[in-house]
């Protein structure tokens, strides 16, 4: 049950996203002199900031941002994390054991600190988010991938393989990858909520998406010097955040309870 | 134990090295070198080179990674790009402040956290169960800037309780503290709900082994099968994982740092970012890393010290 509501909520804010040009009731970047710091009321539900811009209308077009960071970096971070975890242990030994070490101690790293080193050197803005948090996610599916790669490595079927000739390439993707590719599924669908809140964190220090352009961690940002006379400027996009996260976060949790009987309720 | 803990202090040195190298290549990466980086991309090529002067960059990369190696050796962390200035006393200066809050935000979460997951363990499926569930998932998904400024807004502004910034002198305790509440909360709540999870999770696992079952079979009581048997293995993976939990909250420090505008290491690498200041961002990443090897470390002869299968493995 916990599963289905996070999926409805990640629906519905992927519909947003998607939907946003339709459904925005303003131009995100729109100023309005006449209107600035207005709290929320009809014509502006979630009210308006200091150059009289939509709050509403900027947390509809932050759901892109947020949403493209999280699924375009955890994609990006499974495509290689997972390569990288497999062939290490396909390839094993000394060399493996070299790359498993090197993500060990990555992993050991505080994600939202890497992220702030290599976005450091990387530079700010859209995609070099999305390649940031897809650097500091890839060590994770790495690790995902080691351990059942390894667990499958000797199976007859894949001795089999071999011994008919079969390339290291081939038995990598057709036959090792089928069977881990359920697990690395699962825990990037979690991930996609952590990639969002790295995004935002990133953003509220200014290291992510720059203004104008909305993102819920800018808009939180720059909200905090009204939060006595404009308090919603920042808690509409927190809440946002908070809800999208929540979902994805309900996702894992029900699904960790299908898979594992003790938990269930 | 001994041999043990030899063992793990001397694999967390190379683990170090590692890292610390890693840092080290990183920032030299910068498109243009430090020192473009610094000076702009307008700078001229005879400012360029001699800022590169000054900060050792001419020299061949392998030297200049032996040098900053033997340098932190020394304890020499380098000068500010920005003012001169040594950057070690400057670290001494902020350090207190992000251990202060990194060490309350794990000791709340750690004397809430445990009761909870246990509490909630007990009560499975029960109205309490589904209320510390549903808080202790609320609270991994709120990130811990948003909360913080939640507590502010209520608890500083609204009901003027607690600054709203700072960090208080560090030598009056009642200042410290009283700047201390809410940025320790703020990562308090949000470890109180990782711990919770943890334990519940770790208590509701152990009930279910055969030797609980053997226990409830020969007739114990209910509190001693749980109090006498199952609560001390649960505890042993929470314990594990408070490490891994407080790496987590050395990262969110930063953000409450900013939040709450504390002192602290992150305050001070993220205006060095702002500054360009590349020297002092290296510095900084390498007390970070300092720090996440040392909790690693303590985590695990922690963890050796309570659970004797380790320190044989």
């Amino acid at each position: 049950m916990t599963a289905v509501i996070g999926a409805m909520i990640a629906v519905l804010a992927v519909m947003t996203a998607i939907l946003a040009p339709w459904i925005s009731p303003y131009d995100p970047l729109e100023q309005d002199v006449f209107h600035r710091l207005t709290p929320p009321e009809r014509s502006h539900l979630l009210g308006t900031d200091e150059y009289g811009r939509d709050v509403l209308s900027r947390v509809i077009w932050g759901t892109q941002i947020s949403l493209a960071v999280g699924f375009f970096s955890v994609l990006l971070a499974m495509f290689i994390g997972t390569a990288m975890g497999m062939i290490a242990a396909y390839i094993g030994e000394m060399r493996g054991m070299m790359i498993m070490r090197l993500v060990d101690v990555l992993l050991s790293f505080p994600t939202l600190i890497t992220g702030i080193m290599v976005v450091a050197v990387l530079g700010s803005g859209l995609t070099k988010l999305i390649v940031t948090i897809g650097i500091v996610f890839t060590p994770r599916f790495a690790r995902l991938a080691y351990g059942p790669t390894l667990a499958v490595r000797e199976a007859e079927y894949v001795d089999a393989a071999r011994v008919i000739g079969t390339g290291g390439f081939e038995i990598i993707t057709r036959h090792l990858l089928p069977n881990i590719f359920g697990d690395v599924l699962v825990a990037g669908t979690l991930w996609v909520g952590t990639a969002i809140m790295i995004e935002a964190g990133l953003s509220f220090i200014g290291l992510g998406v720059s203004p104008p352009t909305p993102t819920w961690g800018n808009m939180i940002k720059s909200g905090i010097d009204q939060l006595t006379n404009a308090p919603w400027l920042s808690l509409f996009p927190g809440l946002a955040i908070l809800i999208t996260v929540l979902s994805f976060n309900m996702i894992g949790d029900g699904l960790r309870d299908i898979t594992d009987p003790k938990l269930r309720a | 134990m001994g041999k043990y803990i030899i063992r793990r202090i001397l694999i967390s040195i190379p683990i170090l090295l590692v890292v610390v190298t890693i840092i080290f290549f990183l920032v030299r990466a910068m498109p243009g070198g430090p020192a473009m980086a610094v000076l702009g991309d307008y700078a001229s090529k005879e400012a360029v080179e001699a800022l590169q002067e000054e900060m050792g960059l001419n020299i061949p990369l392998w030297k200049q990674y032996l040098r900053f190696l033997g340098n932190l050796l020394r304890g020499d962390l380098g000068k500010s790009l920005i003012n001169g200035l040594p950057i070690a006393p400057q670290v001494i200066q902020v350090l207190p402040y992000t251990l202060q809050l990194t060490v309350s935000g794990i000791l709340f979460g750690v004397i809430l956290g445990i009761p909870l997951g246990i509490f909630t363990a007990l009560k499975r499926n029960g109205f309490f169960d589904y209320l510390g569930r549903t808080f202790s998932l609320a609270g991994i998904s709120l990130p811990s800037f948003f909360l913080g400024i939640l507590l502010m807004l209520f608890l500083s502004v609204k009901l003027n309780l607690f600054p709203v910034m700072g960090g208080g002198d560090i030598r009056n305790l009642y200042e410290t503290l009283r700047h201390l509440v809410l940025p320790g909360l703020t990562l308090g709540l949000m470890m109180t709900a990782y711990i919770t999870r943890t334990a519940r999770s770790s208590l509701l696992n152990v009930l279910g082994e055969d030797y609980v079952r053997t226990a409830r079979a020969k007739g114990l009581a209910e509190r001693i099968v749980i109090y006498g048997h199952a609560l001390k293995n649960s505890l042993i993976p929470v314990v594990s994982l408070i490490g891994v939990y407080a790496i987590v909250l050395i990262g969110n420090s930063v953000l409450v740092e900013i939040v709450f505008s504390r002192p602290g290491l992150g305050k001070m690498m993220v205006g060095a970012i702002n500054q360009r200041d590349y020297i002092t961002l290296q510095s900084v990443m390498v007390i970070y890393a300092s720090l996440v090897v040392l909790i690693n470390l303590l985590t695990d002869l922690f963890y050796g010290f309570i659970d004797p299968r380790i320190r044989y493995e």
